[in-house]
């Protein structure tokens, strides 16, 4: 069965959409913030091509402060690399050769990726999928929005938008992950490396570093 | 606030373009579709709580350019939230609950 045939990809769908208006926003602030940095066209091409919304964020603030192309490289890839964790995770859970699992680590974004953990590392790929699809149109047309009619919505950060995502991760941790023992050591452990480390690292480094909690899994049950 | 040269622009999206790519593909292709050991297995399972926690507390208490910790009106969000999931409500309430609370808290301290 194609992923797309499969029913929780048309569940991860809908409970993709309302996060594509808040990916929507975010893009619009996007294009904003990035167009007179770098003229009308590439703040688009960018969303198109990374539809990363940190490192695009990051990059772009770089290269507004006058840092040169590596650095903005360097910050961006920093942002991205919990890509790599995010997708060890999900690996076991994916079916096909390399090239569908390659197409299938593409549709990874933060919400869906973690939409889509059903806990005890198991995760549901065609709902992952699924609940990307929204967000990609949602972000790209939000850049050119942005680009083109500017300021509409004003500061997203107005509408509380900063806030709706870490609740989610939240909800989505005590809903599915929290189970006690090693998960939820894994959990304080990762959220105390992450913030532990957020004062002396560049933004993105946390995040990566947290996953070395999982390494209690390596010990004696 | 600078414009940056077309050269650094363009570079700059190629490259993360095509790191952003590779990073995502790493994890599926290098370790997908095959079973994998016990002890490697009990790693991965625990990668999900210990990223969405950090997730949650550095998208709580940081800026994302980074830099010192900091407690505003996010906080007054996600933990409403918190009340909200630990009375045993469900993820879309909590959720728009914190961004309501969030921007409430904004309005009325004038941030």
């Amino acid at each position: 069965m194609s992923l797309t045939a499969h029913p929780s990809f048309r569940e991860g769908f809908r409970a993709g959409l309302p996060y594509a208006v808040a990916g929507f926003l975010l893009g619009i602030s996007f294009g904003v913030l990035a167009e007179p940095v770098m003229g009308p066209v590439a703040p688009i091409v960018m969303s198109a091509l990374l539809f990363a919304g940190s490192a695009q964020f990051a990059a772009t603030a770089v290269l507004a402060g006058g840092g040169g192309a590596v650095a903005a490289i360097v910050a961006g890839i920093l942002l991205n690399l919990r890509y790599g964790p995010m997708g060890v995770a999900l690996a076991p859970s994916l079916r096909g050769g390399p090239a569908r699992r390659a197409a299938i680590g593409q549709a990874m974004i933060d919400f869906s990726w973690a939409a889509a953990s059903r806990g005890q590392g198991r995760f549901d790929p065609a709902l992952m999928v699924g609940a990307t699809l929204p967000s990609y149109p949602g972000w790209v047309i939000g850049a050119v929005v942005g680009v083109l009619a500017g300021d509409l919505i004003g500061d997203p950060d107005a509408l509380g938008l900063d806030a709706l995502f870490p609740a989610f991760f939240l909800a989505l941790l005590v809903e599915g992950e929290l189970r006690p023992g090693r998960p939820a050591l894994a959990a304080v452990l990762g959220a105390l490396i992450a913030l532990a480390l957020v004062p002396f690292t560049p933004a993105g480094v946390p995040i990566i570093a947290a996953s070395a909690a999982a390494l209690i899994g390596l010990g004696r049950r | 606030m600078n414009v940056a040269s077309a050269d650094a622009v363009w570079i700059t999206i190629g490259v993360l373009a095509v790191a952003t790519a590779l990073i995502r593909a790493s994890g599926p292709v290098l370790l997908g579709g095959r079973e994998l050991p016990a002890r490697a297995a009990g790693v991965i399972a625990l990668v999900a709580p210990a990223l969405l926690a950090a997730l949650v507390v550095v998208q709580t208490l940081s800026e994302p350019e980074g830099g010192e910790l900091v407690v505003d009106e996010r906080v007054l969000g996600v933990g409403a939230a918190g009340v909200v999931l630990w009375r045993g409500g469900t993820l879309l309430p909590a959720v728009a609950l914190a961004a309501a609370v969030t921007a409430l808290a904004r309005a009325v301290l004038g941030a």
